[in-house]
């Protein structure tokens, strides 16, 4: 089994081919777009493939330390041109291959017209422990 | 009670009493503490098959030979060890104030929010680390080193001396109103307590929280859609709302007004009990709400409690009485604009409200919070749209 990482955008990824902002579909297509992503992560959780799933905020800061005795240095709210994280999903599964599959899944969820979205997802494998077995 | 059956929760509220047993005949708190939630798990295992007829005095003698194994264990505590021998000594048993004094012990202000939070639900309300852990969605080794850490805190504590009230009932309200999920119901665990402590002390604040309790618990069915999505106070089915919680919690915040002696948790549970009051949201009797608000900003200064009471205003004497006494405050306070957006909602001005939906579903802290928000704003649009076209 591999970990892998799956990175919605708030902005930075390249656009969605329905890219229309969610507040300009109609109430039943958001409601459709929710139950699609429920739905989604319980498939997951049936097949014993999901390990957790976190939305993050849009507001945030970088932080960095400033020397002994001082406290961090912040800088933030983040520019309008930084590459933002909206949320991410982590899949055990058997291969690369399965990995893919699953965000082209999620990539179609419904929007705007009730038509996939197809949002670009970064995917990302986990760097795993060492094997047992190594020759 | 069933013999096959160990009632949790009725097993639970023994906790408090056997362990404030162990600590009165000189065990340490930390330790005590770990004796009894292992005679707890005893319980478990064997009150299945063979229930004792005392099950209380069963409690406190398995805690207490198991504390004399882990004192006996210790080296460090060799001097304990002669102290201790393996039944019961004879003694005044643990009262009412004992259990109190573990109250106010793991709500101890030297702890943290976090850690008197776990330190409560475990010493007091006898869940495990795993199960606490679980509800706080954070792995168990942490929640274990949370606790360990706490009971080490709190171990140079002296029981004699009375402690802050306030405190206490802080915790219980944090436990009540992270609704986190889980297999762990943190609400009714609140209750739980909450109902304990206010047998152990006739404070009025104590009641005015339980009556909070109740009368917030009551919504909870109709709180959520099927798909976990927020309903609105005002868009919530009222005939799902649980009656027989609100005439309880009707009944303790009347019992404790009439002590007249007000403070913030009654004044909450007052508000409460309005809404719960009103057979329709239409008939909400906000004038009377606005001035609960208003003794409610005088017991504490707290800007979310002014933001509240903003929109109770615009209820009462219209939005735009609302958005004037909404403009008086930050508008960086959580929930600013997507109070401004509903008030402006209700003045009738769609385009700025669904505009103020759209921002404030940016600020949203919650994924539930900001769903509603968007949907509101998608409403909206659709509405303005429909009225183009």
């Amino acid at each position: 089994m591999a970990k892998y990482l799956f990175l919605k955008h708030y902005r930075g990824a390249p656009a969605a081919v329905n890219d229309v902002p969610m507040d300009r579909w109609t109430p039943a297509e958001i409601e459709a777009h929710m139950q699609y992503m429920e739905d989604f992560a319980a498939r997951l959780r049936d097949s014993g493939e999901f390990v957790d799933s976190q939305a993050l905020a849009s507001e945030g800061a970088w932080v960095r330390f400033d020397g002994e005795g001082k406290p961090p240095v912040t800088d933030g709210p983040f520019a309008e041109t930084k590459d933002l994280i909206a949320g991410f999903m982590i899949i055990d599964v058997d291969s690369y291959e399965r990995a893919v599959e699953l965000a082209g899944e999620l990539s179609a969820a419904p929007g705007a017209g009730g038509k996939p979205i197809h949002e670009w997802l970064e995917v990302r494998p986990f760097m795993g422990a060492p094997t047992t077995v190594t020759e | 009670m069933a013999a096959d059956a160990v009632d949790e929760a009725t097993l639970r509220d023994l906790i408090p009493g056997i362990l404030a047993a162990l600590v009165h005949r000189g065990a340490d708190f930390a330790t005590a503490e770990d004796a009894v939630q292992e005679a707890l798990i005893r319980a478990v295992e064997t009150w299945p098959n063979q229930r004792p007829d005392d099950p209380k005095g069963w409690l406190i003698t398995t805690a207490w030979r198991r504390f004399v194994d882990l004192a006996r264990s210790d080296t460090a505590r060799h001097r304990r060890e002669q102290r201790v021998s393996n039944e019961p000594p004879p003694g005044p048993t643990a009262s009412a104030d004992d259990t109190l004094q573990l109250y106010f012990l793991c709500a101890h202000p030297s702890l943290t929010p976090a850690s008197a939070v776990a330190l409560t639900l475990r010493a007091v309300g006898g869940l495990t680390t795993r199960q606490i852990a679980q509800a706080y969605l954070v792995p168990e080794a942490t929640m274990a080193q949370r606790i360990s850490r706490a009971k080490r805190t709190v171990s140079d504590v002296r029981l004699d001396r009375p402690g802050d009230l306030r405190t206490v009932l802080r915790v219980l309200y944090l436990v009540f109103n992270e609704g986190y999920s889980g297999d762990v119901d943190l609400a009714a665990e609140a209750i739980r307590l909450a109902r304990q402590l206010a047998a152990t002390t006739d404070d009025p604040e104590v009641a005015g929280l339980l009556a909070l309790f109740l009368l917030h618990h009551a919504r909870r069915p109709a709180r959520t859609r099927a798909d976990g999505s927020l309903v609105p106070l005002a868009d919530q089915d009222r005939s799902l709302w649980r009656r027989d919680l609100i005439t309880e919690g009707v009944a303790v915040l009347q019992a404790a007004l009439a002590r007249d002696r007000l403070g913030e948790y009654q004044a909450q549970a007052a508000i409460a009990a309005l809404h719960a009051d009103a057979p329709t949201a239409d008939e909400i009797d906000w004038v009377q709400i606005v001035e609960w608000y208003d003794e409610l900003v005088g017991f504490t200064d707290n800007p979310v409690v002014r933001l509240n009471r903003a929109v109770a205003v615009g209820e009462a004497d219209g939005p735009q009485a609302g958005l004037a006494a909404l403009a008086e405050l930050d508008p960086m306070l959580p929930r600013y604009t997507a109070s401004a957006a509903y008030l402006h909602e209700r003045a009738g001005e769609v385009a700025t409200a669904a505009e103020l939906y759209v921002q404030a579903a940016a600020q949203a802290q919650t994924l539930a919070e900001r769903n509603h928000l968007t949907l509101r704003a998608a409403t909206l649009r659709h509405r303005l749209s429909g009225e183009g076209g």
